[in-house]
């Protein structure tokens, strides 16, 4: 390939290259050459017009969480490229791997407050793995390459590739020929094998250890080699909420989620055991609680690809850095076999007496719609049919959810977790739809949520997307917020009753099917009426409306001190 | 709380001194001084920076996740020399001018301007000793200062050097943990 080319065609050819097969944007100005030089790709990659360049963004993150692939998505320079602002942010929380590309304005004017010009890598810089201005076409390939690099080595994360218009104009004949420079990047991915013997070690001695499994896992594909460790060992399993997926809840050595909508249980185990090994998860507050006061009498192990996560939010006795598959395979080799202790048996008993999915979902004898009716429902269709992935937005519904569906496979759970973006679940079903045209993509959202982003439904409906269903566990409120507002702020209900349209009917305005459910015997019948339907399908699920999840550990405070079940009445309401 | 003195080496490349102070503000890291300039090598910068913290650890490994960063290292501890430079533009008059130079010299200070009511003095020595020299001259009447921050180099054989972590690609890991 020795002819000139546009510094754009540089940059589909780039595309091509590291295996694209999608990406999500808007053009604008600044892209527009960009843009020009996509319609000779057309056949090479496909390009989804979103509504918003927010929904560009959770889109390409759906599709990355639910490939492992790289995410990407492109804007336009100032409004353009703010609006992929909020999920970078919410790809770099989650590790996300994300290659964001904008427009910027010439280099000429650069820097003069020109017309759509923000500094966009300036703004994200402390939410990128790393980013770039580019102002020569000469760097394009070499930059190309070097973001999709980090973005899906290592521990991955979001990078943003911010190119000037005349860059992409500018024309030359490219250079494939690339060396990456990246002297400071040497992700270590084997484990020290002095530290796995240390953590072997104390594994062994352990009378009452545990295993946290948490995103790392997923993303390292190593849900095989926990199984076998976890097997191997006798050591009951806990996921994060992110680590939904990394090993079947319907295994006998799962116990479930810990944290602040977490398990009693479960939380009660991390509060008694004398070892715990956190695989690929970083301690998020909302899994440790008070973290002064989390697992008082554990001897922690913390596996992790990020050195900088290890010690961070807690002290801990062996650190492991690597990638979480060859680690779990370094502890299979060198950990002997472990016979299971009567300390499954105590957090069975434990469980046994708190409650636990089933009690949960015992329902009062009424036709009124509770938010669990539908999660019940849907557990048992999603387990009878098979082939899904369930993307669920943020909030009450979104707790509900990891509770009370079992989760068995790898990136079968997708959710906005530590950047708790509303508004991350429509968009994102939209990349996994396109990621997985064979699966059914279910939705589960709040009305509030739902009404952040979903213009996307046209979008959905302009691709012909057919696999997505979605259930809008509707209660007319921010529901989570008013769920703190009503224990801990006494149901002062400031700003959190929350009016919509009717979901119906708006879907019907969208071209897709709409449904409306109020009563618990609607619920069976409108799922298997959204499974006939060829098409994208919106359900209004209108439950009760003041449901508080629980069980729930109030921020700040330990995780052995949660609040089970609503408190009855409040003497001073 | 503890003062660690850090050295740091980093691929001079855009931006890459804005983004190691973008994450010293926005993980809440007090940093005392933070000197940046070239090392022997081209094309690395080499970066001294003072920081009060109890979670040092935290500042190298955060550091280390910027992609430019070669290599952090705590010279706290080891023997160092550690030098500071500041300019001060001293007040003075006819009858107390002697005094101030007698004190210059007293410290091994330079005089490098004189005019009718001011003396400019450079101070270069370890960061007591230049403090101690600005407590000593404050007196006189200071009417401008400027202090350059700590720069520092750990003693004898051992090196911080650029080249070491540049085209060394096979060595494995260059800037991973502090653990392995």
């Amino acid at each position: 390939m020795s002819e000139k080319m546009t510094g754009a065609h540089i940059m589909c050819e780039a595309l091509v290259r590291e295996g694209v097969e999608v990406i999500f944007g808007i053009p604008g100005g600044a892209i527009m050459p960009f843009y020009y030089a996509m319609y000779e790709y057309r056949d090479k990659f496909r390009h989804i017009l979103c509504r918003h360049e927010q929904g560009a963004g959770h889109a390409a993150e759906g599709y990355a969480r639910a490939t492992g692939r790289v995410g990407v998505c492109v804007a336009t320079s100032g409004p353009g490229a703010t609006n992929l602002v909020t999920p970078i942010a919410d790809a770099w929380m989650d590790s996300t791997p994300l290659v964001a590309i904008t427009g910027q304005v010439s280099s000429l004017v650069v820097g003069k407050d020109a017309f759509q010009e923000t500094d966009i890598t300036g703004i994200t810089m402390p939410i990128t793995k790393h980013n770039y201005l580019v102002k020569r076409i000469d760097d394009i390939p070499y930059v190309m390459k070097e973001a999709f690099y980090l973005a899906s080595t290592g521990r991955p994360g979001p990078v943003l590739v911010d190119i000037t218009k005349d860059a992409q104009q500018a024309r030359t004949v490219p250079n494939w020929d690339i060396k990456l420079a990246l002297p400071g990047y040497k992700p270590t991915l084997q484990g020290n094998r002095k530290q796995i013997r240390a953590a072997v070690e104390l594994l062994t001695g352990a009378q009452k250890p545990l295993i946290m499994a948490g995103n790392g896992v997923i993303m390292a594909g190593a849900t095989e080699e926990l199984r076998t460790f976890a097997e191997r060992t006798g050591i009951p399993v806990i996921t994060t909420l992110h680590g939904l997926g990394a090993f079947p809840e319907d295994h006998p050595l799962s116990i479930g989620m810990p944290g602040m909508h977490g398990w009693v249980h479960v939380n009660r185990a991390i509060q008694e055991c004398d070892v715990l090994i956190n695989i690929g998860g970083r301690f998020d507050d909302r899994v440790t609680g008070k973290a002064s006061t989390f697992a008082p009498n554990a001897r922690v192990i913390h596996v992790d690809i990020d050195p900088s996560e290890i010690g961070k939010n807690v002290r801990t006795e062996v650190p492991i850095v690597g990638d979480a598959k060859l680690v779990l395979q370094a502890l299979i080799e060198e950990m002997p076999p472990r016979e299971a202790t009567a300390w499954m048996q105590h957090i069975r008993q434990l469980q046994a007496t708190h409650q636990h999915k089933q009690q949960y979902l015992n329902r009062p004898d009424t036709n009124q719609l509770m938010p669990h009716d539908v999660y019940a429902a849907l557990n048992r269709t999603l387990k009878e049919r098979g082939n899904y992935r369930v993307i669920t937005d943020v909030g009450q519904h979104q707790m509900w959810a990891a509770q009370l569906i079992d989760w068995s496979r790898p990136r079968s759970h997708i959710t906005s977790g530590g950047s708790g973006t509303m508004g991350f679940a429509v968009p994102a079903a939209l990349g996994a739809a396109i990621a997985c045209p064979d699966e059914t993509i279910w939705v589960i959202c709040g009305d509030g949520g739902f009404q952040m982003t979903n213009q996307e439904l046209a979008t959905i409906v302009q691709e012909g997307i057919t696999n997505i269903k979605i259930a809008i566990i509707n209660n007319g409120y921010l529901g989570m917020v008013r769920q703190w507002q009503e224990l801990f702020e006494d149901r002062r209900y400031s700003h959190t009753l929350l009016s919509g349209p009717d979901f119906a009917r708006l879907a019907e305005a969208y071209g897709v099917c709409g449904m409306t459910v109020e009563t618990v015997d609607g619920v069976e019948p409108a799922i298997e009426a959204a499974y006939n339907h060829k098409g994208t399908v919106v359900i209004d699920f209108r439950v009760e409306r003041e449901v508080n999840v629980f069980p729930m550990v109030p921020q700040g405070k330990s995780i052995g001190d949660m609040i089970e079940q609503q408190p009855t009445a409040n003497p001073t309401a | 709380m503890k003062k660690h003195t850090l050295v740091a080496l980093m691929q001079d490349r855009p931006g890459v001194l804005t983004r190691a102070v973008s994450l010293f503000r926005r993980r809440g890291f007090n940093i005392e001084s933070l000197t940046v300039g070239h090392s022997e090598t081209p094309g690395i910068s080499r970066m001294t920076l003072v920081v009060e913290s109890e979670a040092v650890e935290q500042v190298v490994k955060q550091l280390y996740r910027l992609i430019e960063v070669l290599k952090v290292s705590d010279v706290t501890d080891d023997p160092a020399v550690e030098r500071e430079m500041a300019l001060v533009k001293v007040h003075c008059t006819n009858t107390n001018r002697s005094e101030i130079v007698t004190l210059t010299q007293l410290f091994d200070a330079k005089i490098v301007d004189v005019a009718n009511t001011s003396i400019i003095v450079e101070m270069t020595g370890s960061p007591n000793k230049v403090q101690n020299f600005v407590d000593v001259i404050r007196p006189f009447g200071i009417k401008e200062m400027m202090r350059t921050g700590r720069v520092a180099m750990v003693r004898g054989a051992r090196t911080h050097q650029g080249s070491d972590y540049v085209g060394a690609e096979e060595n494995g890991h260059v800037a991973a943990s502090t653990w392995n």
